[in-house]
């Protein structure tokens, strides 16, 4: 596409820039859109030019009403008249393609499609990932591994207000509404990392509530869902008993879970396998230490009005609480 | 210089002043009034719906209004309509007796039927903040209450206005306008009386 | 040539004609000093609709600067995010409610339709100044909200739960809610006024044939206000209630559902659109008649096309519900609906242009902004296409793509016409021509400001930016398009501010305009610059599609109307052959009263449910005070009664 060729454009986010069915489709119609438009909108304008400067009054004076001729409106009649029936035409084309396109995208089989669950919130995503035995639930936040290649069904809805799952990379996006259980298919055929955000208001933080589809093999994504179905690991050194010890005793427990500890608060992203996850603060920040250290300290200077409050402790209570966390991988 | 010559004149001073009906200003503007408030009306009554669509169980956990007091205040809303057409034919002749005499019932029967909807609003069986459909009946009848209690005071005023020295040709088409909008609150109150009553009677069967 | 009912000035007319003119200033003139609130002309009214509704679109213009400027750098501090919030809730806010149908509906409509229908005075003048007052206490309202740190901050359209009573706390959003309840009281007044005025005070012989392009687009769209405002009359309402009295109208929880407030707010919002548009395309259809030098082409075309776009345009409101999940046959209609609406437009665009093509086209400003209209409004056609079809939509819908395609369609659609209007019309409003030089040069820098500041948005919108962002991160590749974005609102901003020198100039020291400088059609042009209080001298009557152009040699004019009250003449509504006479009312202080009565109601029931129970007596007692008969006039009128015959 033009402007995907455009320097510096980087392939995420994009609807240009499609890596499953869902949205190479959408780009398909688009497309085709585009080019019709692009076409007539450049005639018409042509045919508007080249009639002001023929018919243009040269002088500065303002000529009298010219009578209309029944010649003259003959042709404009002619004229018009074609101009519409090719307008109709090609609205139906581009209608059609429309309609082809919503059809295909459709019939995206729901019987055989894997299905990931996902839960937004003011400004996070909870992600789950069902099992028939319950102990093997999966959940985690902001980070939505994916099999490759494979039909899938995110089915969401909303925790609080109205929010928007969408990854343009991959499909058109779809709100998600309290009062609404929602299923949305799509499929990835490019492994990758592809970033999604929230796209429908949702107050303070809209900007940002972001999130990454991570697509990857299907052994790889068996591994990594073995992995985030463990219980934590119990910390070993002193350093990271003592991390431990820093969490449960601050406020830390009132909003999450780390399974395999008594922390069983589900207000905010369970933490188990915190470590495993590239970003935090739903796409804002590295999952590096300095960026948690700070986000635990004040998230509300790296993200005002979201719902994590400050916390106070001292330095080396935090190197200590950031050692513990850097387990839970 | 433009020349100044003799033309013709279109002379429009024999033309009647008072007039009803599409003939009157003012009736073009109760009728523009009554297409708003309708709308409003049909769209409360198209939200009603579509709450219900959403909800499996329609009066939810409760018993739908009593009927009495409703279908009395139908009765006597339908009632009405004879004095109302009454004077509304007579204002068109200027009867100033007729129309006062009309007036003076019309109010009566409107402060009749805002007694009648005070025990209405006691028996709908819900309250508003309960749930969706307490506050869809509850909008939906204030929506009713509030065109009755206007158009009841516009009555009044209307009525004592005739009682003074001030009557003349435009009073009357006020008064015919006054009875169309009369019309207006009867007609809407039979789809809203079907709705807050019997909609759920029906739908639950 | 022998002029029809055109006076130049006062030394042209006979001595009986300026004994005419003296008696009909004393009857029509507007009070002075404190009665300005008493003013019931609708000139009077317009004009103040004009200028409150441009001072808005400046507030509005201003908060776009501090949007742009909190975007030209990634993760930026200029505004906080709740600031921003704010910024862009009270701009879009602003621009729809408080400047875009209060200037293309209210103030165009009110100004002109009474004159290029030949009467002399709106149907209705008290509810006319009474809608002016609450649309300018409204707008106060709600800047005084804004400055006090309560803005709205909930986007113009103001969902639910996010406006609800759970998670939009303090009285933001019901600020929001009233200022719509002021302004759609406001515009479904002035809508009944436009409707009677052009249906029952047309000029004898104006039938339905002839009547103005310009008139038909405002009456259609006045029809449009009458059903759609009601949408947002309820959905602010349940909210309202929902905040302040604990309904659950869209609490899920117990059977309510948030979408009801999206169907019932886009039922009107979508026609809102076209309320603003459509108004847009009466003034380059007068601008490409004037201009051309020739009756426009199609009339009929452009009449029916105007009424279907009115229809149809009720028929489109859930394309903006698109991503919410809707079923797959409903996503054919809308698709199918808002695509075909282009049918209607493009005939009217295809008339103008057959119009242009067969004319003698006059290149002055206002020709210039209807060509601007054209590059600008037709893009944003272009790219409604796309979000018509569901599946691009759910890929744009709430990105800078669709901020791009309503920006092209209002501006190109409203703006680029209005600033026509304004070119057009302000010889006649103030008796002066305005600078050629400014207004072109306004033209261009606007034309070119805009092109930079929104084209941009189509492209970092399918590179995913969503809309309404406070900022974004740097290597996302959306900080280029955003710098050029905010370098284009310089632009435009200069040529706002040239627009302003331009008005303020040419009205102290503009060359005088005479009656009819552009040597146009339509009877408002007929009469001086600036029109007397009782507008046209004579009355006129009507032989053609453009009066002054159809006009017979002998044109006949109205006599036979009292003189020493405000009389005027109805006529019938589809042929307008004259029917009867009536007298309208003279300047009164109870339309103010009213005003100031009903604005503390509405601002009190924001507080407490109390406010509109209790604040409905002062209305009633003003809205009594204003209805009540003077014993004078009554009599008077008493003695002269033509009733009649049945």
């Amino acid at each position: 596409m033009i402007i995907a060729a455009v320097p510096g454009f980087p392939g995420n986010q994009t609807s240009l820039n499609p890596v499953g069915p869902g949205a190479g489709r959408i780009e398909g119609e688009f497309a085709l859109i585009f080019w019709i438009t692009a076409i007539v909108y450049c005639l018409v304008l042509i045919a508007l030019i080249v009639y002001v400067a023929r018919r243009r009054h040269s002088m500065s004076d303002i000529p009298e009403p010219m009578p209309t001729t029944p010649q003259s409106d003959r042709w404009a009649k002619v004229a018009v008249s074609g101009a519409m029936v090719v307008t109709v035409l090609l609205l139906f084309t581009m209608m059609i393609g429309s309609f082809v396109t919503g059809h295909a995208l459709g019939n995206m089989n729901r019987q055989t499609a894997y299905t990931i669950d996902v839960y937004a919130h003011q400004w996070w995503w909870e992600v789950q990932y069902p099992n028939d035995e319950p102990y093997k639930t999966v959940v985690t936040a902001n980070e939505i591994h994916v099999p490759l290649g494979v039909q899938l069904r995110i089915h969401g809805t909303s925790r609080d207000v109205i929010h928007s799952f969408w990854a343009p990379n991959v499909q058109g996006k779809r709100d998600l509404m309290p009062g609404y259980d929602t299923d949305v298919m799509m499929q990835i055929d490019q492994p990758g990392r592809w970033r999604g955000q929230c796209a429908e208001y949702c107050g303070e933080q809209h900007a940002h509530m972001s999130f990454y589809m991570v697509a990857e093999p299907n052994h790889q994504f068996q591994q990594w869902l073995e992995q985030q179905a463990q219980s934590s690991i119990a910390p070993s050194t002193p350093q990271t008993v003592h991390g431990q010890q820093v969490f449960l005793s601050h406020a830390c427990v009132m909003c999450h879970t780390i399974r395999g500890t008594p922390a069983g608060s589900r207000v905010g992203p369970d933490l188990t396998h915190l470590a495993s996850r590239a970003t935090i603060a739903a796409g804002l920040l590295p999952n590096t230490i300095g960026n948690l250290g700070g986000w635990i300290l004040n998230a509300q200077a790296l993200k005002p009005g979201c719902s994590m409050p400050p916390n106070q402790m001292t330095g080396s209570d935090l190197q200590d609480l950031l050692a513990y966390l850097g387990t839970l991988k | 210089m433009a020349e100044r010559v003799e033309r013709p004149v279109l002379d429009v001073s024999h033309l009647p002043t008072v007039a009803f009906g599409t003939r009157s200003l003012t009736w073009w503007g109760v009728m523009g009034m009554m297409a708003i408030e309708g709308t409003v009306f049909v769209l409360m009554i198209a939200s009603y719906f579509y709450l219900h669509s959403r909800n499996s169980e329609w009066p939810p956990h409760r018993n739908p209004p009593d009927l009495l007091w409703g279908t009395v205040n139908l009765i006597v809303f339908l009632v009405s309509v004879i004095p109302n057409e009454w004077y509304r034919r007579r204002a068109r002749k200027g009867d100033l007796r007729a129309v006062r005499i009309g007036l003076v019932l019309l109010s009566l029967f409107g402060i009749g039927n805002v007694v009648i909807r005070y025990f209405e609003l006691w028996h709908l069986n819900t309250d508003w903040s309960i749930d969706a459909y307490g506050s869809a009946v509850w909008t939906l009848m204030g929506l009713h209450v509030l065109h009755l209690v206007t158009d009841l005071v516009d009555t009044i005023v209307l009525t004592v206005l005739f009682f003074t020295s001030l009557v003349e040709g435009k009073r009357f088409q006020d008064a015919e306008e006054n009875a169309a909008y009369w019309y207006f609150v009867v007609a809407f109150w039979v789809p809203i009386y079907l709705v807050i009553y019997w909609a759920p009677r029906w739908l639950h069967a | 040539m022998i002029t029809t009912t055109a006076i130049e000035s006062t030394a042209e007319l006979t001595d009986q004609e300026r004994l005419q003119a003296a008696r009909l200033e004393s009857v029509w003139r507007e009070p002075r000093g404190w009665g300005w609130f008493k003013a019931v002309h609708h000139t009077t009214i317009g004009k103040r609709y004009a200028v409150t509704a441009f001072v808005f679109f400046g507030l509005a213009g201003l908060l776009a600067g501090g949007m742009r400027l909190q975007l030209a750098f990634p993760e930026a501090h200029i505004l906080s995010n709740d600031l921003y919030n704010q910024f862009f809730t009270m701009h879009g806010s602003t621009m729809m409610f408080l400047f875009a149908v209060p200037m293309m509906f209210e103030a165009l409509s009110v100004y002109l339709v009474p004159l290029m229908v030949g009467t002399r005075n709106i149907a209705f003048p008290r509810l006319n100044a009474y809608s002016y007052y609450l649309y300018l206490f409204g707008g106060l309202m709600f800047y005084v909200a804004f400055l006090c740190n309560t803005g709205a901050d909930r986007g113009w359209f103001s969902y639910v739960p996010l406006a609800g009573p759970d998670y939009g706390p303090g009285k933001r959003p019901d600020f929001w809610a009233q200022l719509i309840t002021f302004t759609e009281v406001s515009g479904l007044a002035v809508a009944v006024e436009i409707v009677v005025t052009v249906f029952k005070l047309r000029a004898p012989g104006m039938s339905l044939n002839r009547i103005p392009i310009f008139v038909w687009g405002q009456v259609v769209t006045a029809f449009m206000v009458i059903f759609s405002l009601p949408g947002v009359v309820l959905s602010s309402t349940m909210l309202l209630l929902d905040r302040t009295c604990n309904t659950q109208f869209f609490n899920p929880a117990v059977g309510g559902d948030v979408l009801l407030f999206q169907h019932l707010f886009w039922w009107f919002g979508h026609p809102e659109v076209y309320i603003i548009f459509i108004p847009g395309t009466a003034v380059i259809s007068t601008i490409v008649t004037t201009f051309s030098r020739r009756h426009v082409f199609g009339y009929l075309v452009l009449v029916l096309s105007l009424v279907a776009t009115g229809f149809m345009a009720f028929g489109l409101w859930v394309h903006h519900m698109f991503a919410t999940g809707i079923p797959q046959i409903a996503e054919s209609y809308f698709t199918a609906a808002s695509m075909m609406i282009a049918i209607p437009t493009g005939a009217q665009i295809f008339c103008w242009i057959a119009t242009l093509a067969t004319g003698k086209v006059v290149l002055k400003t206002p020709m210039w902004w209807a060509i601007g209209f054209f590059f600008v409004f037709i893009m944003g056609g272009m790219t409604g296409i796309f979000v018509a079809s569901v599946p691009v939509d759910l890929q744009v819908h709430d990105t800078y793509f669709v901020v791009a395609h309503f920006h092209y369609v209002l501006i190109g659609g409203a703006v680029f016409p209005l600033f026509g209007a304004i070119a057009y019309w302000f010889p006649k409003v103030t008796g002066r021509m305005m600078s050629e030089k400014l207004g072109q040069a306004t033209f261009w820098l606007f034309f070119i400001g805009f092109n930079i500041t929104f084209f941009p948005m189509h492209l970092v919108g399918l590179r995913g930016m969503p809309r309404r962002v406070y900022t974004y991160p740097a290597n996302m590749g959306w900080t280029t398009l955003n710098q050029i974005e905010s370098l284009g609102y310089v632009l435009l901003f200069i040529a706002v501010c040239l627009l302003l020198v331009n008005v303020s100039r040419s009205l102290r020291h503009g060359a005088p305009a005479g009656s009819n400088p552009w040597k146009a059609g339509t009877l408002e042009w007929a009469t001086m610059s600036p029109p007397p209080h009782y507008n046209f001298l004579h009355l006129p009557t009507v032989n053609g599609r453009e009066a002054l152009w159809d006009a017979a040699p002998n044109q006949p004019v109205v006599v036979g109307l009292d003189e020493d009250v405000r009389s005027f003449l109805m006529t019938r509504s589809l042929d307008a052959e004259p029917d009867t006479r009536d007298e309208f009312p003279r300047p009164t202080i109870w339309p103010f009263l009213a005003a100031v009565a009903t604005s503390i109601a509405f601002i009190a029931s924001i507080f407490t449910p109390w406010g509109i129970t209790l604040g409905a007596i002062p209305v009633a007692i003003t809205m009594i005070g204003w209805f009540w008969p003077d014993r004078q006039p009554a009599e008077h009128r008493r003695t002269r009664e033509i009733w009649q015959s049945e």
